[in-house]
């Protein structure tokens, strides 16, 4: 599935290029953020991947393969709930796998234990509050088990300490050796948990560093515009 | 009028046996049709929303249209399909229970159907993304969908009771309203009005009424209900 290879990739809808040629090639391991202002392209950059949008141009290589191997989950920014528990949450996301309904159920309840969600595994999904439904939506995708996570604004409109949690859980399934590949507006985040960074903008990958070398000494003129506009992180980066 | 509606509310009162058998039959025809529509109404829509194929839009419109079928017509339709000369003849149907609930499904299905198509759309419109990167595919997101808007279905469903129950005209064709055996609530109340038997007519008309404003309280209290509960 790895390495990712992503070359002349366009997504133009009725001829207005949203992504105009994206190069990049990402690795198996890690978190990878990828950062731009609004209208980039990186939501449908992750769409793309996860096979949500037909690209108008452009390959896409997983490994040696043109399609990914299955083992890959999404969560959105405003993640789907079915009005059913927090457990059927889980465990219908592995009904498509070659599970039977112990593993199921297992894999289901382990995930829950580990996203803090176990004790409201018989409540309803969709009572939950924002920060506990995207700790569910991290937990369906981490019971699949996959190589490739893509996560989507996966704090906007959270709280500092319901983002505290998010980051915990991404941080928890990159350690168990999935790749994440995650965008956010949020600098801070992203220099607490990217180990490099993709800057998009105007439809094109500007810029593609480690973490470090991108928030210290950022080589593009739209990174350093975008990173100047966010100027109290920066100042938290380079102490 | 006030000694019709005191000899009406007496024969409920008294529970008497002619009511309570036209309302029972009434209830028997009524039930078994919105369980064929919904077996049938239910799935049928819950695929359309979700399938993906040429044509869908005209069936969807030629659906839509089918909800305002005139119960008439459908009487006359099913009267000529189960006539000794029509293709299902050979059964007997004609004149029977089993006839009125054939008349009524037919009226039934398209409803249950088109509404809940509306219903289920609008749920994998907000779900097909996520289904799609986990891999369900389109007959397991049915059978999630059909569970996922259960409460909205029910609602629906209790619409399909109100149109069978409150329907005449074509199980006055396919019933023919024999006394004590295809006589249902609707029909004994065109006919007793005719005839000046007005007490019975009211009589009838107060529990179909009954009947009718129970659905839509027990649909209200289901939508608050699942609010509350499911969010």
């Amino acid at each position: 599935m790895f390495p990712l290879r992503i070359a002349g990739l366009r997504f133009a809808p009725e001829g207005r290029a949203v992504l105009d040629g994206v190069d990049l090639e990402l690795g198996g391991e890690g978190i990878t953020v990828i950062l731009g202002p609004n209208g980039a392209g990186k939501t449908v950059l992750l769409r793309l991947l996860a096979g949500l949008l037909p690209a108008t141009g452009g390959t896409l290589a997983w490994g040696d393969s043109p399609l990914p191997d299955g083992r890959l989950a999404m969560v959105f920014q405003q993640p789907m709930m079915l009005r059913m528990s927090v457990y059927t949450n889980v465990e219908f996301a592995l009904r498509p796998q070659a599970l039977n309904a112990a593993e199921r159920r297992r894999r289901a309840q382990e995930v829950l234990e580990r996203v803090g969600l176990a004790d409201r595994a018989c409540d309803c999904a969709r009572l939950l509050s924002g920060g506990e439904r995207q700790r569910l939506a991290l937990a369906r995708a981490w019971a699949m088990r996959p190589r490739l996570l893509l996560l989507d604004e996966p704090t906007a409109s959270l709280d500092p300490s319901a983002t505290e949690q998010v980051e915990r859980i991404v941080r928890e399934i990159r350690t168990e050796g999935a790749k994440v590949l995650m965008t956010t507006h949020n600098l801070g985040q992203a220099t607490r948990l990217a180990d490099d960074i993709v800057f998009l903008a105007a439809g094109r990958v500007q810029e593609h560093a480690p973490a470090q070398r991108f928030f210290a000494h950022p080589q593009s003129p739209a990174a350093r515009a975008y990173l100047q506009g966010e100027l109290p992180w920066r100042i938290a980066f380079d102490r | 009028m006030t000694a019709t509606l005191l000899d009406a509310l007496a024969l409920l009162g008294n529970f008497d046996h002619r009511l309570l058998e036209i309302v029972g039959l009434s209830l028997r025809v009524s039930l078994s049709a919105l369980a064929i529509g919904a077996l049938l109404g239910l799935p049928l829509g819950a695929w359309l929303a979700v399938a993906d194929f040429r044509g869908r839009g005209a069936l969807i419109v030629a659906l839509n249209a089918l909800m305002g079928l005139p119960s008439v017509v459908v009487g006359v339709l099913v009267y000529l399909a189960l006539s000794r000369s029509g293709p299902f003849g050979s059964y007997g149907l004609l004149f029977s229970p089993a006839a009125m609930i054939v008349a009524q499904s037919v009226l039934v299905v398209p409803l249950i159907a088109a509404v809940s198509r509306q219903i289920v759309e609008d749920a994998w419109k907000e779900y097909a993304p996520e289904f799609s990167v986990i891999g369900i595919g389109r007959p397991q997101a049915v059978m999630l969908l059909l569970a996922d808007c259960r409460f909205s279905l029910s609602v629906a469903t209790l619409a399909g009771l109100g149109r069978a129950m409150s329907e005449v005209g074509a199980v006055m064709i396919v019933g023919g309203n024999i006394d004590g055996y295809t006589r249902v609530m609707t029909t004994a109340i065109a006919l007793e009005t005719s005839k000046g038997d007005l007490a019975l007519s009211v009589a009838l008309g107060i529990v179909l009424m009954s009947i009718i404003l129970g659905l839509n309280v027990v649909a209200h209290g289901v939508r608050c209900w699942a609010a509350r509960r499911y969010g």
